[in-house]
């Protein structure tokens, strides 16, 4: 049957048994996946197609329209540009971030390892829990930084920043802690080759160690992409998607769709956030088949 | 870069500098929230939001253990938490076998099926979901805040990877020994591959705690509130008790900040798994 596979050397029993042994394994699995990942996506499609009335208790058919519809209206838009504002926010300031402290905590000195963890910290912290500290310093009324005009909450020009420092520190420690592992994994002749060659540190950096990291720094990309067009709870928490709308994400948006009056209008709004997430994690396979650091 | 050890002493007195202010810069909002935290409200605010805490209320952690019902909270985070890592290890784990060591039609196919979950993070697919889980009757209990976390593609995938670097002479020895699957997955596969299972495990512990847009969409009453949901309420109280709202949110990160020191090898091994190629 699957004559592509290599051929392993079978413990146990014969090869009709074994391969009900693999099902058997792979079942539990293919359970919650079915019903919690492939036949909701489904679903999405087809609420995506119907129209629920005043009182959400029947629905009626109104066909691939919806879709044009929803995806063209100023709802999903304002959605689309506040999660993309959110990403410029974020992942930019949180790489250059994480890269200066994966930097200075990569060499030898006593007691680095304490630095490391300090630096790591913030792993541990939920994005609820940051966004209960982050709030008692940005906080308009009692903040400590309440005069700090350009993070303000209460104003929607600034709002979202505000929102976006708290999701920065929280991922600074996953940031850091993988850009670290990245340049560890770099060999310590190439840095000594460089240093040969009269490479300043700067240079090296720039020259050497930033193309040979690229890689994590691709990967770190995508992840962080990926987690800024997921934000909720620092929204639901800080803002609550205020003032006037101004921070409600694709996301807080789909999550207030789940009304049943809603949810047709929530489903397709879903459909683009994922269609943006296959884009993300498409273009990271792509990158990461190319091999980035061999490039130019 | 990592640096000699026998570079000249201002320069190791330079990175020290640069280190203990980067240091500080990451730890203001905690200690921020510390101060806040043990301060009473008012008093604090009249005092000018000074960088000590004002009138020290030393008993805010018992009070918000107390007042903000975190007890339960807690049973409800460490039970959600605890099922889904122990239902993640066992999924993964038989999923992880069946693709490294068995043979059976489709499974290219299946495994690619798998992997296509990574594509489909919770928040596409909330407003089917909740559906579902409002269906069967499970919002609002243990059922419910779990069963979409029961298996995971991730897991099978980097215990995959564990198994594939099993060495085929030790395979070949323990069919020799006569053993079938499973006292082989038992004796021999889970015993090698334990250090990529224990990162897993110290992951999916770290996801399933600090989850927060599942548990907010299928827990509409108080009482089956996880810690990480209960924050919000508690952190929209009133100033004369936000200091409530911090205790609880440091208590919150504890269990977390535990991991951290006590098992960073492990959690600073899963968190880089699939980040840097050898």
């Amino acid at each position: 049957m699957s004559s592509e596979e290599t051929p392993v050397r079978r413990l146990g029993g014969g090869r009709m048994k074994d391969a009900l042994l693999g099902y058997a394994f792979i079942l539990p699995s293919l359970v919650i996946f079915g019903a919690f990942f492939f036949y909701p996506l489904f679903r999405l499609f087809y609420l995506g197609l119907y129209q629920q009335n005043r009182f959400g208790t029947s629905q009626r058919y109104v066909g691939p329209s919806q879709y044009t519809k929803v995806l063209s209206s100023k709802d999903f838009l304002d959605g689309l540009s506040i999660s993309g504002r959110y990403v410029l926010l974020t992942v930019p300031l949180g790489l250059v971030l994480g890269v200066m402290l994966a930097v200075s905590a990569n060499r030898r000195l006593r007691g680095i390892k304490i630095f490391q963890t300090i630096f790591a910290s913030t792993v541990a912290t939920s994005v609820a829990v940051a966004s209960v500290v982050f709030f008692v310093l940005i906080n308009p009324q009692v903040g400590y930084f309440r005069d700090v005009h350009f993070l303000s909450l209460s104003d929607p020009a600034t709002a979202l920043r505000g929102v976006a420092l708290s999701s920065v520190w929280q991922n600074l420690g996953l940031t850091f802690v993988i850009t670290l592992a990245g340049l560890q994994a770099v060999p310590e002749e190439i840095y000594e080759a460089a240093t040969l060659d009269g490479y300043g540190p700067i240079r090296r950096f720039f020259r050497v160690t930033l193309p040979l990291i690229s890689p994590t720094m691709m990967f770190l990309v995508v992840v962080l992409v990926v987690f800024a067009f997921q934000a909720f709870g620092q929204v639901d928490i800080l803002t609550g998607g205020g003032p006037a709308g101004s921070t409600e994400t694709l996301v807080w948006k789909i999550w207030h769709s789940t009304n049943p009056l809603d949810q047709g209008t929530g489903s397709v709004m879903a459909i683009g956030l994922f269609a943006i997430t296959l884009v993300v994690t498409g273009v990271q396979f792509g990158l990461l088949n190319r091999r980035v650091h061999y490039g130019s | 870069m990592a640096a000699e050890l026998n570079q000249p002493g201002w320069k190791k007195l330079t990175w020290y500098v640069v280190l203990t202010v980067l240091s500080l810069v990451i730890l203001f909002p905690v200690y921020m929230a510390l101060v806040r935290a043990l301060s009473t409200p008012v008093a604090y605010v009249k005092a000018g939001q000074p960088l000590h805490p004002v009138d020290i209320q030393s008993d805010v952690f018992r009070r918000a253990w107390n007042e903000g019902d975190l007890g339960a909270k807690f049973v409800v985070s460490t039970v959600v938490t605890l099922i889904i890592v122990a239902a993640q290890l066992g999924t993964a784990l038989l999923a992880a076998y069946a693709f490294t060591f068995l043979v059976f039609p489709l499974k290219r196919l299946l495994f690619a099926l798998f992997m296509a979950t990574l594509m489909l993070p919770i928040e596409v697919t909330l407003i089917p979901n909740q559906d579902t889980i409002r269906n069967l009757h499970w919002l609002d209990s243990y059922p419910g805040l779990v069963a979409p976390f029961l298996a995971t593609a991730f897991g099978t995938f980097l215990i995959r990877q564990g198994f594939m670097g099993i060495p085929r002479d030790l395979r070949d020895a323990s069919q020799l020994d006569g053993f079938g699957h499973l006292a082989f997955l038992r004796r021999v596969a889970i015993p090698v591959t334990r250090p990529v299972i224990a990162s897993f495990a110290v992951i999916a512990f770290l996801g399933a705690w600090n989850q927060y847009t599942w548990p907010r969409t299928v827990v509409t009453q108080g009482k089956w509130e996880t810690i990480q949901i209960g924050l919000k309420a508690l952190s929209a109280a009133k100033v004369e008790e936000s200091n409530i709202g911090l205790a609880a949110a440091i208590l919150a990160a504890l269990p977390i900040l535990a991991l951290l020191i006590l098992l960073q090898r492990q959690l600073i091994r899963g968190l880089t798994a699939g980040a840097v190629k050898g």
